[in-house]
């Protein structure tokens, strides 16, 4: 016990220095992202109005907090190209986050159903296509998806199709993206869940006479809802502010809000109104960051 | 007794279409990538004319050296930072302020990127900094430290802290006991963090959208505009390379782990 106290003390200096670079490239960022959110757009470089100088004292700062402005988020509000964008996001995000689990949930529960050492050897192939680049599992389909590309190759000569299909910018290139993207981010968790649970509870469960379905059913699926809502939550979160996949295999008529915040930053250089689109997507996703932290809280810090 | 916890058809079914639909996909680019047609659809024997265009290419070879230098400093700094902060939650009981430490070290990890990209880049602007290498290192420092934190402090949190607890017993001061006990256990950990955020960088696209400046543009920057244009098969001649690269970086330290783990024990990444 004296041995512990003793090393939590130079354990708490480890975090200066990790704690200081969080604060000043994690949190302080949002301040400006804040700030310019409220000011206004301005053709110069950097494209907005300044509004602090504190140079200039206070008088100076006053004037600046005058001039603050919701203008940026009342534009957002009134502008149906935003709202249709946020709600294809949440609902694009919400179909695919079901679309993972219905895929994901039986691979994981087969990985963890094999011999110990083979459970080993999955997860290294789960994991291993995590490490190749997203852009290049992104191009891969392209290549797959396109006009004269494999999949109308072999749609034609099993004469499924009399002309090539076409795949590329549709929804469900974006959908098909955003599942194999995000497959390995479903399985881990559930997974791990389902690899911690006790075998005996099914075994009881069907000796005492349910029926297969019902032991997954009643027993089975309800122990793993924490690796279901941490397997979810891991995936619902990037894919609602998702840019890549969207921009590269959905079509162009209706855009996510990753999509529109990139438009507005890197094409019409509209650095306040991409700030307050940012900002309204961080206070969009705020509920479910939080419960995510929970979660991960939680499974990191158990057992203390 | 049932056979309940064995695998069934379906099991073995499900893994199976699984895993084909996580490798085919990469394995069908690779092989288009020793491709000779110019049309990449359309087979024209073997070749490795894709390759030779690419180490002719000096934007793209530009690009891929910028992406590998800042992908090496910012997995070290990350590293670095992120067993720091792992030890520190993992070790260091409740001091003021943990909450808002982890909120902030998890938050990253799910993040929507277009976000911490801006922001960090409205940061730059604010701080005056040039635009470069250097901005493009510090925003995957910032993303990449946090994976490694996760990883190294799963890895912390499964230790037996006996272990430690008897090596200070037996004298050792705090930091010795760490650098001598502690330390050794979690290396794969550590070489497996490594290797996450070292990959996490060469892959992003978004974050170095944002903090990079003119003239600098890595590698994913590059690809993404000319797959914007179209298929090439070129780019599925650099994407092969990138792939290998990253195969041989997990072999490297999967061995490396192996080696330095004696008890068997490795660390799974994330």
């Amino acid at each position: 016990m004296s041995a512990r106290r003793i090393f939590t003390r130079p354990a708490r200096f480890a975090a200066i220095a990790p704690y200081g670079w969080m604060v000043l490239f994690f949190l302080v960022p949002f301040a400006f992202v804040l700030k310019i959110s409220l000011s206004q757009t301005a053709i110069a470089q950097p494209p907005y109005e300044p509004l602090f100088d504190l140079t200039a004292g206070w008088q100076a700062v006053r004037a600046a907090l005058a001039a603050l402005s919701l203008d940026n988020f009342k534009l957002l509000a009134s502008d149906s190209l935003y709202v249709f964008a946020y709600v294809r996001s949440l609902y694009v995000s919400l179909t695919a986050t079901a679309i993972l689990l219905l895929i994901g949930y039986p691979i994981a529960y087969g990985m963890a159903r094999l011999p110990k050492r083979w459970q080993a050897v999955a997860m290294v192939l789960v994991i291993v296509p995590f490490w190749t680049s997203f852009l290049i599992r992104i191009y891969a389909w392209i290549n797959i998806l396109q006009h004269d590309g494999l999949l109308n190759q072999i749609l034609l000569a099993l004469h499924i199709v009399s002309r090539p299909v076409v795949w590329l910018s549709t929804d469900s290139a974006m959908y098909l993206g955003i599942v194999y993207s995000y497959l390995p981010f479903i399985i881990l968790p559930l997974y791990a869940t389902l690899a911690k649970m006790e075998p005996a509870l099914e075994e009881a469960a069907a000796d005492l006479g349910a029926p297969p379905w019902q032991v997954f059913w009643l027993v089975t699926f309800p122990l793993s809802l924490p690796g279901v809502g941490a397997g979810a939550l891991l995936c619902f979160i990037p894919i609602v502010g998702e840019f890549v996949i969207p921009d590269l295999l959905a079509g162009s008529n209706s855009l996510m809000i990753g999509q529109t915040l990139w438009l507005e930053f890197f094409t019409n250089k509209d650095w306040p109104v991409a700030s307050a689109a940012a900002i309204v997507l961080l206070v969009v996703l705020l509920a479910p960051l939080l419960l995510y932290d929970r979660l991960q809280r939680r499974q990191l810090e158990q057992g203390r | 007794m049932r056979r309940i916890g064995r695998l069934s058809n379906f099991n073995v079914v499900s893994l199976a279409l699984g895993l084909a639909f996580l490798y085919l996909p990469i394995i069908i680019l690779v092989i288009y990538s020793f491709n000779a047609s110019r049309l990449v659809t359309v087979w024209g024997g073997w070749s490795l004319r894709w390759y030779h265009e690419f180490f002719n290419d000096r934007a793209m070879i530009e690009a891929a050296w910028m992406s590998l230098r800042v992908a090496v400093c910012s997995a070290s700094i990350a590293t670095l930072l992120g067993t720091l902060a792992a030890v520190a939650l993992s070790r260091g009981g409740r001091f003021a302020g943990r909450t808002l430490f982890s909120g902030m070290l998890y938050a990253p990890l799910v993040m929507p990127e277009v976000i911490t990209g801006l922001s960090l880049l409205l940061l730059f602007v604010a701080l005056n900094a040039e635009r470069g290498f250097w901005t493009v290192t510090i925003a995957h420092t910032t993303l990449t430290m946090c994976f490694v934190a996760v990883v190294v402090q799963s890895r912390l949190g499964s230790l037996d802290r006996s272990l430690e607890e008897a090596a200070m017993d037996l004298g050792c001061d705090p930091v010795r006991a760490f650098l001598a006990v502690t330390l050794p256990l979690i290396a794969p950990a550590i070489a497996a963090g490594w290797m996450l955020a070292f990959t996490l960088s060469l892959d992003d696209l978004v974050i170095a959208s944002f903090t990079t400046g003119p003239g600098s543009a890595t590698l994913p920057i590059r690809i993404y505009s000319e797959v914007r244009l179209g298929v090439k098969p070129e780019i599925n001649a650099i994407c092969t390379l990138v792939i290998a690269l990253i195969a041989v970086v997990i072999i490297v330290a999967s061995l490396a782990s192996k080696l330095s783990s004696t008890q068997g024990e490795s660390a799974a990444p994330l």
